[in-house]
């Protein structure tokens, strides 16, 4: 007996599977009244010294936890741990992004309360990152002005990802050739809506504007119930 | 190196859907923003297919550009990158849709003869 070559027609999409663990958080989130956030940078834009000020300036109000993504080291951790901020380590190794399932591996053993924010530091890379759900609200991405302004032109595919764009590091502004205006005009070519902020997470100007945004969204969230 | 896990997804599909027969290609479409390097998708799945019945297997990857409506004049336009000017108005500001596509749309199974 002979079995002729066969074309078999199928409409497999490749990432259901990472998309369908993303969703799973997703709704893990909803239920808890979470506010979750995916932050994404180059190395060296400041996501750690940001969320060092960020938990430290809303302790009190907030109860915040963090995921914290990095191919090796617990050093960020152990930053964030110092600010007395719930936190777990991923070490992706290889790889050079989260992935859902990292994420949700991470969830149970960080077991964040209801009514909270979490924070996911993603690894330091401007491009895989952009291309996974990990089922949080929002990316926001932080580009700082020691980087050129055309990064948002370079790195596309996370700028349209974002739903925030951080400016970081302006203290440094007089001493660098960063024009903020065409960084925003760049950044609103590739996704007309993206939001943005300007801050230093050093001095720890405009952070009220970022707080506040965190703040928004943690209503937000809190209020979205499902019962 | 997205393409790594992306590849390794890739070939996990091909082989459950094979029945166990020798597969001689793979049909894949990738959308235009999808972020996924031809050459790179290549070698992993040539590497992800080692020992499989799909080991060998061509990869034939089309790529499917987003579609894209300009703001400024309403214009529905194929978008191949982020950047790309409308071609009515010259417009930068558009909604995409699409792109983001990783999606396995066929594949041949090879002939099998036995002995009777």
């Amino acid at each position: 007996m002979t079995v002729d070559r066969e074309t078999v027609r199928l409409q497999e999409d490749v990432l259901a599977k990472s998309r369908g663990i993303a969703e799973r958080n997703r709704g893990w989130f909803v239920a808890r009244n979470m506010l979750a956030l995916n932050l994404v940078s180059s190395p060296g834009a400041g996501k750690t010294t940001l969320l060092e000020r960020t938990v430290a300036d809303l302790a009190g109000t907030i109860p915040i936890s963090v995921i914290e993504g990095d191919q090796h080291t617990l050093n960020d951790a152990m930053r964030i741990r110092a600010t007395g901020a719930p936190v777990v380590q991923i070490n992706t190794g290889a790889a050079c992004h989260l992935e859902a399932d990292m994420v949700a591996r991470a969830l149970a053993e960080l077991a964040p309360p209801q009514d909270s924010v979490l924070m996911i530091e993603n690894v330091g890379n401007l491009v895989c990152p952009a291309l996974f759900d990990l089922g949080e609200h929002a990316k926001v991405v932080i580009i700082s002005v020691t980087e050129g302004d055309d990064k948002p032109a370079k790195y596309p595919h996370m700028v349209a990802a974002s739903k925030l764009m951080l400016i970081n590091k302006i203290d440094l502004l007089p001493h660098v050739d960063f024009d903020v205006s065409a960084c925003i005009e760049r950044a609103r070519q590739v996704n007309p809506d993206i939001e943005v902020l300007q801050v230093s997470a050093r001095t720890g100007e405009g952070m009220g504007a970022w707080r506040d945004w965190i703040a928004r969204g943690y209503k937000a969230a809190s209020e979205f119930s499902l019962v | 190196m997205h393409e790594l896990g992306i590849a390794r997804s890739i070939a996990g599909i091909v082989v459950e859907r094979s029945g166990g027969r020798r597969v001689a290609r793979v049909g894949l479409e990738v959308g235009s923003l999808a972020a996924i390097v031809p050459d790179a998708i290549q070698f992993c799945f040539e590497v992800c297919v080692r020992g499989t019945v799909a080991e060998g297997a061509a990869l034939d990857v089309t790529e499917v550009p987003a579609r894209a409506t300009c703001r400024d004049c309403g214009h529905d336009f194929a978008a191949d990158s982020w950047l790309e000017p409308c071609p009515q108005c010259g417009s930068l500001v558009h909604d995409r849709r699409g792109g983001d596509e990783v999606v396995v749309t066929e594949i041949e199974l090879a002939a099998v003869e036995e002995m009777a």
